[in-house]
């Protein structure tokens, strides 16, 4: 039964469940990051104060925001596979999988967002307002520089929490180390296995962590 | 240091001076859950092209709420507010920032983009108003070399000092050429030494470039080091209005009064007062000094005429370029006689009799 892990059986394996979990982390980082981001500075621009100050947009986008947010990963996966299928075609496997870890990281992000756009110092928005600047302009090329070092460590933490929604999304066909934990290690109570994939996904998550902060750092050298 | 070229090089001095900026029955007023406050009330000023103007007033004056009128950071709730020949309470957002182009501000806590460098602040201005990659980087270099910071172009804002930070949001205020110049309590922040070098900063502004800069403040300091002329702001009305001079030696509000006394020593009040009566049994008047005020050849007749007299407080300084101050003298002597000293003096100068 628990012959441990062996390279010869398990290595390919190991590989390929790796691939795809970065596969899908990376590609929930971009669409999520990037529609999170997008979502964020609406909630941010919206609020009292800011920018495009609008009390009825604010309030929708902030309800949208509390209601998706909360729901559990497994409940919001099943929830979406409507969705995941007129996207991808299927609710099976790596590519259908990032449809609702993306859903998922898109509200986590956007509070991520709008917490660090709010630590940016008004001062700095009115001086830009007051050489001429649109709002436009402001929300384009100013707000995510301002605020990009602490930006980078939040998406750094949702990067973490994203490898936690894959593993759970491998174990409902979608691959990855997830997956293989489940079936080479768990099912075969093979915990050779199980320490294996644990210990590469906490390379996966240190080296995360270590670029995030490299990163952070290096955008504010400033001082 | 060169000068860089400004949008009007003119009206600096003499000729007929038109105002650049009119408030008519201008008021704003801030609507809050808790209710309304009124931050300018009914404020008619006018600001002449090419001087430089103070707005003083007490922090809840309604100062700072003031000028952000004047660029639109706020908008106005009722009157005119004629800003180089456009009323801005009828502009647009999108018009108002169009404008904003030609009226440079400053501000007490620099409002630097942290995430540029001093050369991308000072181009963000030019980028706003669409000038091509070439002549903004000459226009950068113009400007850091106004300021004296062309060393320090790829230094982040955290890198600098309070003084040089300012002197980056003048370079900022100043890149896109404007006429007017905003400055919000622009050296509150900064040491008193670094204060004297961002004011001469501006003045060299006003002088070389020919901008108009409105100084807002809290300190009397500032108004005498760099005004021409100077609104005091109460409760958002404006008390009283004039050149540094005329406030400054004879303020007309109580509030106008109360702030003169705060720089200007040069009479006795309070325990001061006391110690001088008590020390000084003769008549005790104060006359005011200014240019052209012979107080000298009518105290040298003095002891002709059996009046002895003491020099008992006072101070004399120079404000625009003019003598001003006073001094309080102690005359004794026969009745008839000092009455008649204090009738010359009255001759040449105000004399006030002290208590």
């Amino acid at each position: 039964m628990n012959e441990g892990f062996e390279w010869s059986t398990h290595g390919a394996h190991l590989i390929e469940a790796t691939g795809q979990t970065l596969y899908m982390v990376s590609a929930t980082l971009v669409i999520g990051g990037l529609l999170g981001l997008v979502l964020g500075l609406g909630l941010y621009t919206t609020r009292k104060g800011g920018l495009l100050q609008n009390r009825w947009i604010f309030a929708i986008l902030n309800l949208v925001v509390n209601i998706f947010r909360p729901i559990p990963f497994l409940i919001l996966l099943f929830a979406v596979a409507p969705l995941t299928v007129g996207i991808v075609g299927t609710r099976l496997g790596s590519t259908a999988m990032i449809v609702p870890m993306s859903v998922a990281a898109t509200f986590g992000v956007s509070r991520i967002v709008e917490q660090n756009l709010v630590a940016i110092d008004p001062g700095v928005i009115e001086a830009a307002r007051a050489t001429g600047a649109t709002r436009w302009r402001i929300i384009t090329t100013l707000l995510v520089p301002e605020a990009l070092g602490p930006l980078i460590l939040g998406y750094t933490f949702v990067c973490i929490a994203v490898v936690d929604m894959s593993a759970l999304a491998g174990t409902l066909d979608g691959g990855g180390l997830g997956a293989f934990a489940l079936d080479y290690g768990y099912k075969r109570w093979n915990f050779g296995v199980v320490w294996v994939t644990v210990i590469v996904i906490i390379i996966l998550v240190q080296l995360a962590q270590a670029l995030g902060n490299r990163l952070s750092r290096k955008v504010m050298h400033h001082n | 240091m060169s000068s860089p070229s400004s949008a009007t090089a003119s009206s600096t001095s003499g000729g007929v001076r038109s105002p650049i900026i009119e408030f008519r029955d201008v008021s704003k007023v801030f609507t809050s859950r808790s209710g309304t406050t009124v931050a300018v009330d009914h404020v008619d000023l006018s600001i002449e092209e090419g001087e430089i103007f103070a707005v003083i007033g007490y922090s809840g004056a309604g100062k700072s709420t003031l000028v952000r009128l004047i660029n639109g950071l706020e908008r106005v709730t009722s009157g005119e507010l004629i800003v180089d020949g456009q009323d801005v309470a009828r502009l647009s957002e999108s018009q108002m920032e169009r404008k904003r182009r030609g009226i440079g501000m400053i501000f007490q806590q620099f409002n630097l983009f942290r995430s540029r460098t001093v050369a991308g602040n000072v181009a963000f201005p030019l980028k706003v108003a669409g000038w091509p990659k070439e002549r903004r980087d000459a226009r950068v270099a113009e400007l850091l070399d106004f300021v004296g910071l062309l060393d320090r172009a790829h230094s982040y804002p955290d890198q600098l000092s309070g003084g040089q930070k300012q002197r980056v949001g003048i370079a900022r205020a100043l890149a896109a050429g404007p006429k007017v110049l905003l400055a919000d309590e622009s050296t509150s922040a900064l040491d008193p030494e670094t204060t004297q070098d961002v004011l001469r900063l501006l003045k060299k502004v006003n002088t070389e470039l020919g901008v108009t800069v409105v100084v807002i403040t809290h300190e009397l300091e500032i108004v005498r080091a760099i005004a021409d002329r100077v609104a005091i702001l109460e409760n958002g009305r404006v008390a009283e209005c004039g050149t540094v001079f005329e406030t400054f030696t004879n303020p007309r509000s109580e509030v106008g009064r109360k702030f003169v006394s705060t720089v200007i020593h040069d009479q006795p009040r309070g325990d001061d007062l006391t110690r001088i009566r008590q020390a000084h049994p003769g008549r005790i008047v104060t006359a005011t000094i200014h240019d052209g005020s012979r107080l000298g050849a009518v105290l040298a007749g003095a002891g002709a005429a059996g009046v002895s007299f003491e020099i008992v407080y006072g101070g004399i300084g120079t404000l625009q370029a003019r003598s001003f101050g006073s001094l309080t003298l102690e005359l004794t002597g026969p009745d008839a006689a000092v009455d008649e000293v204090v009738r010359r003096l009255r001759d040449v100068t105000e004399v006030e009799e002290v208590a």
